[in-house]
């Protein structure tokens, strides 16, 4: 149980936040919520969760508010604190290729590192998904290496390729689409990370884990085809078992 | 069929919007000025959330390859029927071969074309509503064909509808944002007394203000906004996203329109002046 707060936000949501701060605990506890929540809520109103928050949309018709959060907040005192979550360990494909990642070398002086160990810094860590949004799929990690901070570019690039794999300040990701973007590029992912085609577009889910696996350029490429014609699946561990 | 001779500046297929998909990053999208969809549907006998051309400033040139029921809304645009000066809010009938055109912005920044029944388009994640790169195109282009239903038998319950127009008003109803708490007294007033004007920076993701606030250095937590939502950025400078908006920001929500308010700014153009004022 954390100190929540429930407040509306304007006529169609009501933000619930818990402390401020980027914390996992935190995040499992909003997940735990967020789960009853699917349970009680009917599917008209669209949950939201962030780092520390859950913004509770309800585009399509009123509601009243006094009545909601003494619902919302019943809702959180009984919510049990061994909830299991299914969250999953995507393992991600990324080629670290010069053609792919052109700030690649630049980064890696910047860091005073090698290629090489800005690579295996990169891949040897899981990252938290602390929200989705900004532009569909696009996953907000948690838990880059200290050593792997850097600046985002001075000029941001007009275009950045769909699967950009960038490293900006805390913060590591991937492009979902070709975007304009100010982060340093240092590979590209095959995988989409929105697929129309897929009747669940985005696999990820708020509280799931990201590990980056370095490929080859011809794996890479065969990932590209095997996404495209819809056969190839993203290697997952389950992280609740 | 509609064939679009010309599509004007910018005009989008939009309807209801797109709601169920907020958690992955996908806005809502839909038409900017939802009271004028609502009214136009209404006049048709529509679903209220049926698909509508929206048509920004400059207007396109229609000809309409079936007969149908049509009725526009929104700004007013001087559209013209075969070359005979049409009204908003009122139920023509078209013919085959019928051809609509616009001429000169008189009002408002955004208008609305109807059609009995709605347009047939491509539904992606529950909506037609244009948006790249969930659509492959940003909006209609020369030359395009868009579905509608051929409709002869139609009798409107309600032919005309004298409403209170909007197009003129500079007040936008807000609901305090989530951190305006955070911020001076001093700021909070300004941002009630002030009148603020549309910056050139405008379009369906989001509306930049030209007047800027002190700036600040409050930080905050990545957390979903809203079409609606009023962002205030460290250098002090205002943005009110719309319905393309970004699903989550990290700068302080500092207002939130109504869904009202959310329609009069879709009116606007650069060099409009808005004032901000709460409902008690």
């Amino acid at each position: 149980m954390f100190p929540i707060t429930v407040k509306p936000f304007g006529e169609t949501a009501i933000l619930m936040e818990w402390p401020q701060e980027v914390n996992e605990n935190i995040l499992n506890d909003i997940l735990g919520y967020h789960e009853v929540l699917k349970g009680e809520l009917s599917s008209d109103w669209v949950l939201v969760p962030s780092y520390n928050s859950l913004t509770i949309i309800r585009q399509k018709a009123d509601f009243d508010f006094p009545t909601m959060k003494v619902k919302l907040l019943e809702w959180y005192q009984n919510t049990e604190e061994t909830l299991v979550l299914n969250r999953n360990i995507w393992k991600l494909p990324v080629c670290y290729d010069l053609d792919f990642g052109p700030d690649l070398q630049e980064t890696a002086e910047k860091l005073f590192i090698s290629i090489g160990e800005l690579i295996q810094f990169h891949t040897s860590h899981e990252y938290t998904v602390y929200g989705i949004g900004f532009l569909p799929g696009f996953m907000y990690l948690g838990g880059l290496p200290k050593n792997l901070e850097t600046l985002r570019k001075q000029t941001p690039r007009l275009h950045v390729d769909k699967g950009s794999v960038g490293l900006a300040g805390k913060q590591t990701g991937i492009y979902p689409q070709d975007s304009p973007g100010g982060w340093n590029i240092i590979g590209r992912c095959p995988v989409p990370m929105f697929n129309l085609n897929l009747e669940n577009p985005c696999f990820v889910n708020v509280g799931d884990r990201i590990q980056f696996v370095p490929i080859d350029r011809a794996t890479f490429d065969l990932r590209i085809i095997e996404a495209e014609v819809g056969i190839y699946q993203p290697e997952k561990v389950v992280l609740d078992a | 069929m509609l064939k679009v001779l010309k599509s004007g500046f910018y005009t989008t297929v939009q309807d209801k919007g797109r709601f169920d998909f907020r958690h992955k990053g996908v806005p809502v999208s839909g038409t900017m000025d939802d009271l004028a969809r609502h009214r136009v549907n209404t006049l048709l006998e529509n679903q209220t959330g049926a698909p509508v051309l929206e048509i920004t400033m400059t207007g396109p040139t229609l000809i309409f390859e079936d007969a149908t029921y049509i009725c526009l809304g929104g700004a007013k645009l001087s559209a013209t029927l075969n070359n005979e000066p049409i009204e908003n809010y009122h139920v023509y009938k078209v013919d085959k071969g019928d051809i609509l055109s616009y001429g000169r912005l008189e009002k408002g920044f955004r208008g609305y074309l109807g059609v009995k029944k709605g347009f047939v388009f491509e539904n992606v994640l529950g909506s037609t509503s244009q948006y790249v790169p969930l659509t492959a195109d940003c909006c209609i282009k020369d030359g395009q064909e868009i579905g509608y239903l051929p409709e002869v038998s139609f009798e409107p319950k309600l032919t005309d509808l004298k409403v209170r127009s909007y197009l003129d008003s500079a007040e936008l109803i807000v609901d305090l944002g989530p951190e305006f708490e955070l911020f001076s007294e001093e700021e909070r007033n300004r941002l009630f007394v002030n009148s603020f004007s549309v910056s050139k920076e405008n379009n369906r993701m989001a509306y930049q203000l030209e007047e800027k606030m002190e700036s600040h250095s409050i930080s905050m937590l990545t957390s979903a906004t809203l079409p609606g939502t009023v962002q205030i950025t460290p250098s002090g400078k205002l943005i009110v996203l719309m319905k393309d908006g970004q699903t989550t920001g990290g700068y302080p929500r500092i207002l939130q329109l109504t869904k009202e308010a959310i329609s009069i700014l879709a009116q606007k153009r650069a060099g409009d002046k808005i004032k901000f004022a709460t409902s008690s």
